[in-house]
């Protein structure tokens, strides 16, 4: 009989399995219920972006890509990211294709940690970062952003929580729960206690298309002398609505690229060949179907925000991506069981904010990428829960 | 206050509160607006678009192609409207082309049709031909897809 704790490594059995899943595993058996629990756009991708895929298929487009994806492909990353946020990269060696933005995370922390080298993460945040981190034999360090911060990283939490071993800090913004983002003037704040030092950054910009209230996305790589040190982690999910596309990329001075790409080329080969076909697609002529589905966020993000205040719910007002992230402590439950209970007794499913580290606790995540009658009725049963509690 | 009624066109079912809430106003300008635009005639109405085939009623919808003698004075608006007042008239459009007129009407039975069309359509004076072609299936409409969307499976994931 083989042990297998023995066998299994053990940073990656250190991880602890997902808190959430109880939620999925009830939601299974009550049909009519509304998840606003999953962070995944509701529109399937757009009609001439799938026939591009399909397309590629017909033509017998179905061998590997190059490793760093197609240069075609490349080259239209390089003129989307200059085209929406002025970020110039050189698709001949400073974009590689992944899958998903997940893998880019995955593969610029293993491109740089050593064993014990720090990782500062601002939380609460995307559950991703620390496992990891862990995983790659860093350390993660989170640093909690604050509701009346906006949930931004602020240049003295950051000071305050660098050691001779940092090595890294994730930018998770726009930010997945939070809905916070930082502005120019944030980064650069950021900017000047990086200045100097050999702190990299890993800016994770997965939802750079997706801010509001005529704010656009600014990335750190933008601010004078960060672009060095910062690898920009984006991709197709949320921005066009592809999520099981599993397309991504990364950008990074073409010495870090030139090492991720040996971790790529060995684990991955290279990312789908249909999917990159759709991606050429998105990019060259996806703009209009951005615009189109911020708006239609953009219309639930400010039915929701007011629906959760008119029912006495302390709610930050969320300036990207699709999350709403209200506070629940009025209601005298920690957040689990506030998720628990709001499930069970009125079948809506939203998301502990604890799952998303420190900080997280006392409020939930609602994703609003849902229909506005689910959002309706959501709102109705979340008034219902509380006041009837 | 501009998408108001691409709004409204997208879902007349939306609440006077959604509304607001999207377009960034107040309940009361919403329903001020509304009022507005109902009494100017630019809100036709509100209705549901109903898939008939999928339910036990039998309907059949035809499109018919109409060629027309204009009239001194009133061009073609007068025929347009000796032929729009009928009930069994759905839409009603003068077109450019090779005909003039595009009615859509709809009734139970093919044989119901057919009588609109011999009986009242061809003989109205002015009418000089008509071409009917009936419709077989609808599987789009008011940019509704007729068809109940699969759904992939669905499982744990955490994102």
């Amino acid at each position: 009989m083989i042990d297998y704790s023995k066998v299994l490594n053990s940073r990656i059995s250190a991880v602890p399995p997902s808190g959430i899943r109880k939620f999925f595993d009830l939601l299974e058996d009550m049909p009519d219920a509304i998840s606003l629990g999953i962070g995944e756009p509701d529109f399937p991708t757009p009609w001439h972006i799938r026939d591009a895929g399909i397309y590629s298929l017909e033509k017998g487009f179905t061998k590997y890509s190059p490793n760093a994806g197609f240069s075609e492909l490349r080259r239209q990353i390089a003129r989307y990211l200059q085209r929406r946020f002025d970020l110039r990269y050189d698709p001949r060696n400073e974009i590689l294709v992944t899958v998903g933005g997940s893998e880019g995370l995955d593969l610029a922390l293993r491109c740089i940690l050593e064993p014990g080298d720090e990782v500062i993460i601002p939380t609460p945040s995307f559950v991703c970062y620390g496992p990891l981190v862990s995983m790659s034999m860093g350390v993660p360090v989170y640093v909690e952003t604050k509701a009346e911060d906006a949930f931004r990283l602020t240049a003295e939490q950051l000071k305050n929580a660098i050691t001779p071993r940092t090595k890294a800090l994730v930018l998770p913004y726009p930010c997945n729960p939070t809905g916070g983002i930082m502005e120019k003037a944030d980064l650069e704040a950021i900017a000047q206690v990086l200045e100097g030092t050999e702190i990299m950054v890993i800016s994770d910009e997965i939802y750079a298309e997706l801010t509001y209230g005529g704010l656009h996305h600014v990335s750190i790589a933008n601010i004078p002398g960060m672009r060095e040190r910062t690898f920009v982690v984006n991709g197709f999910s949320k921005a066009f609505s592809m999520t099981g596309w599993r397309m991504g990329y990364l950008c990074a001075p073409k010495e870090l690229i030139g090492s991720m790409i040996k971790l790529h080329q060995y684990g991955i080969m290279s990312a789908p060949t249909t999917s990159q076909y759709a991606a050429i697609e998105a990019m060259k002529n996806g703009d209009e179907d951005i615009e189109d589905m911020k708006k239609e966020y953009d219309g639930r993000r400010q039915f929701l925000l007011q629906g959760f205040r008119d029912i006495g719910l302390e709610c930050f007002e969320p300036k990207g991506a699709f999350y709403m992230f209200p506070c629940i402590k009025s209601s005298g439950l920690d957040s689990d069981n506030f998720c628990e209970k709001f499930l069970l007794a009125e079948q809506v499913a939203v998301i502990p904010g604890s799952a998303f580290g420190p900080g997280g606790e006392g409020f939930v995540r609602c994703c609003y990428a849902a229909s506005m009658q689910e959002l309706a009725t959501a709102l109705e049963r979340m008034e219902h829960f509380i006041k009837h509690r | 206050m501009d998408n108001l009624l691409q709004l409204l066109e997208g879902d007349c079912t939306l609440s006077k509160k959604q509304l607001a809430a999207m377009v960034g106003t107040s309940v009361e300008r919403v329903e001020e607006a509304i009022r507005d635009y109902e009494k100017k005639g630019v809100i036709q109405g509100y209705k549901a678009v109903i898939d008939w085939d999928a339910t036990d009623r039998e309907a059949v919808t035809a499109l018919i192609e109409v060629k027309v003698e204009p009239q001194r004075d009133n061009g073609f608006d007068r025929v347009a409207e000796r032929i729009y007042q009928y009930e069994e008239v759905e839409s009603c459009y003068l077109m450019s082309g090779d005909f003039d007129m595009t009615v859509i009407i709809s009734g139970r039975t093919l044989q119901e049709v057919a009588r609109f069309v011999s009986q009242k359509l061809s003989t109205i004076d002015a009418v000089k031909s008509t071409a009917t072609h009936f419709i077989l299936k609808k599987y789009k409409e008011s940019h509704l897809i007729f068809k109940k969307r699969e759904k992939q499976e669905e499982g744990f994931v955490f994102v």
